[in-house]
């Protein structure tokens, strides 16, 4: 019986994964092949989906990508023009340094014992033995920082939600992914859904909070369906429930769907959805952590935060802590989107430099002209010019250069971007997706947009370009989340960096 | 998948089926939409009176989110990503190619195939991307997309 490992991850399948699967099966059926087919997730090389990995002594052999015309020969003999030999020995997986993808894609993602085999659980069963306030301590001395933009340091928010007494304490994870470039949460949850429920599960033990909830986006259905299924089998085995692994502590778990907004993606946006309300900021305080879901005591983190954890109580803090570089510890899994020619995850200890990623890992524009802006950290990101690209990727790091490092995701721009209709997307995103809470937020990126009109037609230019910075420090200053006030990052960098894109055309000093 | 044929008495079902749980009012409308393809204007007293909110509270509620229609769709749904990603990969170039080759105009709510604008679908990595009733598609370009209209008038 010959294995072969077929992701059904919904970016592979969005390239015919599910075409490719049938037709090994068909081709197999020709050929009077004895063949198992296992889906896997992905490995996040997504420049090589639909990858095919046949098992051959011991090794998976790859092969992409593939179209369901490959099966055959493939199936037949060895060699093959896209063979790609031992996957783990390719230079972009073997340069990478998983903690949190280590199992994803190589794993069944809804076999609990697959998930066991491969190391699984071991975080979890030391939490148990250790306790709550050993936990917190573990999470709080290994430096990890959440993972959903902000990063403040997960430790000290489980430390307050445990120092409180509660009849009932909730854990949240935010799994809304609204960014633009950013993939890992989705990838996450279909490929190795069980680390993030082991998280989550941590999470409940060290502040003793019973139930969680997951908020998935509904441009998720893929991962929705696996979390789902995942939570389904944990407590058939007794990883949630009552009496979690015969701990005698209790947790459950509930996945939920957004419904498309994205400021649902901002903790306390995504509070209010989770009860039933439309997706208002709230002001804070109270902290989540004080008073979040439903009025209760709530630790909220992203799925990247909760699935660090594992890993770092099964190896302890201070192994957690030797990734890294400055003040960003551990692991962060950076996503190569946009016109890139190897996109994908690269999973890597925090310190790499942009360049080493779109240029190394990326191998450049998908287009091959050359790269002319990298927009790092999703839609409130700055875009990068070329003589910025050696900035070192870390939170401190991105902040000197008035960037951030957001969700990891990093979006790559040939030579045929135009940095002033990217400035007016920002703005128009913005205003898309305001929850109409503060005003310079709701109506100042509408200005902003017919702000970056005017200047694009050459009306009065330099008093709009100053209208245009001052409504960015007003933006700055007066919204009350991140999305009114870091909208003026994506605009501020093109203006600074990219500042010909906005007189392209002749200025019309006297028409009014 | 869906048909759309309101019905007073699977709604209610529906609704009781989780009324009781907390935090219900999102799951519910879920439910609705993914049974009849929109919130009918009939539901909201019922969703209202379960929940116990107000019906302009429940009406709040179903405007603030994109995925809730209130009218049914005619035909397929083709979402396409307009995000950050995808633009970097040429998908304004697809819309355009949409309405010009195709007569479908983005978020215009009308023609065989409705195209809706969305940001992000997580497929960035290969990029543009978009999802026909529910299937996810990457990697597009002109011609994928001629071949997947081509199927729909099939
Ligand atoms: C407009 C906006 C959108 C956000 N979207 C997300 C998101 O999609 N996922 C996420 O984890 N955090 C998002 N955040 C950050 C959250 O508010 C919050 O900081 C995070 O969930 C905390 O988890 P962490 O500490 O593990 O990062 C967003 C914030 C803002 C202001
Ligand atoms: S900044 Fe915008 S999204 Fe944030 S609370 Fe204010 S209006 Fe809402
Ligand atoms: S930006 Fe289009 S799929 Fe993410």
């Amino acid at each position: 019986m010959t294995r072969i490992f077929i992701p059904c991850d919904s970016t592979a399948l969005a390239l015919g994964a599910d075409k490719v699967a049938r037709a090994f099966e068909a081709a197999a059926k020709r050929a009077g092949a004895a063949i198992e087919i296992v889906r896997t997730g992905s490995r996040g090389a997504y420049w090589l989906e639909p990858l095919v990995e046949i098992e051959r002594d011991g090794a998976r052999l790859g092969y992409g990508p593939l179209t369901p015309a490959d099966a055959e020969a493939v199936l037949a003999s060895g060699a093959h023009p896209k063979a790609l030999g031992d996957v783990e020995a390719i230079d972009w997986f073997k340069q990478q340094q998983r903690l949190i993808f280590a199992r994803c894609g190589i794993i069944d993602p809804l076999s609990l014992d697959d998930y066991v085999a491969h190391g699984g659980g071991r975080g979890l069963k030391h939490a148990i033995e250790i306790g709550g306030a050993a936990t917190v301590k573990i999470v709080l001395d290994s430096g990890l920082r959440g993972r959903g933009g902000a990063g403040f340091p997960t430790g000290i928010k489980w430390r307050t939600v445990a120092g409180i007494e509660a009849d009932q304490k909730y854990v949240v994870c935010n799994a809304d992914e609204g960014d633009s470039g950013t993939f890992a949460d989705r990838m996450l949850m279909e490929g190795d859904p069980f680390v993030l429920l082991e998280g989550m599960t941590i999470a409940g033990i060290a502040t003793g909070a019973t139930q969680g909830y997951v908020y998935i986006r509904s441009e998720y259905p893929h991962a929705f369906a696996t979390f789902q299924a995942a939570i389904g089998t944990a407590r058939k085995a007794g990883w949630l429930g009552p009496d979690v692994l015969g701990s005698g502590k209790a947790f459950e778990l509930e996945a939920r769907l957004g419904a498309g907004a994205y400021i649902c993606g901002e903790e306390t946006s995504l509070l209010e959805s989770l009860e039933g309300k439309r997706g208002l900021v709230r002001a804070k305080p109270p902290l989540p952590a004080i008073s979040g879901l439903f009025g209760k005591p709530s630790v909220i983190n992203n799925v990247l935060s909760f699935a660090s954890t594992p890993w770092i109580l099964e190896h302890g803090a201070a192994a957690y802590a030797a990734y890294g570089v400055g003040r960003s510890l551990g692991s962060q899994p950076f996503q190569l989107a946009g016109n890139i020619k190897r996109g994908g995850l690269v999973e890597l200890a925090f310190g790499p430099t942009i360049r080493r990623l779109v240029e190394d890992f990326g191998g450049g524009a998908r287009s091959g002209r050359p790269l002319r802006a990298v927009q790092v950290g999703g839609p409130l990101g700055a875009y990068f010019p070329d003589h910025l690209l050696d900035t070192v990727l870390g939170y401190e790091e991105m902040a000197a250069v008035k960037g951030m490092l957001g969700h990891g995701g990093i979006v790559v721009f040939d030579d045929t971007v135009d940095l002033a209709a990217q400035a007016r997307f920002a703005m128009k995103f913005c205003a898309v997706e305001s929850c109409g809470k503060c005003t310079p937020c709701r109506i100042g990126s509408t200005r902003g947009v017919e702000t970056v009109d005017k200047i694009v037609a050459g009306e009065r230019r330099e008093a709009n370009v100053a209208l245009l910075r001052d409504l960015c420090e007003t933006m700055l200053d007066g919204s009350l989340c991140a999305l009114g006030g870091l909208t003026p990052y994506p605009v501020l960098s093109a203006l600074d960096h990219f500042p010909e894109d906005f007189s392209r055309r002749p200025a019309r000093q006297a028409a009014e | 998948m869906v048909d759309s044929g309101w019905s007073e008495a699977e709604a209610k079902a529906l609704i009781d089926a989780r009324r009781h749980e907390k935090g219900a009012m999102l799951p519910i409308l879920h439910d609705l939409m993914h049974r009849f393809g929109y919130i009918d204007e009939a539901a909201i007293p019922l969703i209202a009176s379960a929940l116990n909110v107000s019906k302009a509270e429940t009406v709040g509620v179903i405007s603030f989110y994109h995925d809730f229609r209130r009218t049914p769709a005619e035909g397929p749904v083709l979402k396409i990503c307009r995000a950050e990603s995808c633009q970097a990969a040429g998908c304004e170039d697809l819309v355009d190619h949409l309405e010009r080759r195709h007569g479908l105009v983005a978020d215009s709510h009308h023609g065989r195939v409705q195209v809706e604008t969305v940001y992000c679908l997580g497929h960035c990595a290969a990029s543009p991307a978009a999802m026909l009733d529910g299937e996810p598609m990457a990697r597009l370009t002109r011609e994928s997309l001629d071949a997947c209209l081509a199927e729909i008038a099939r």
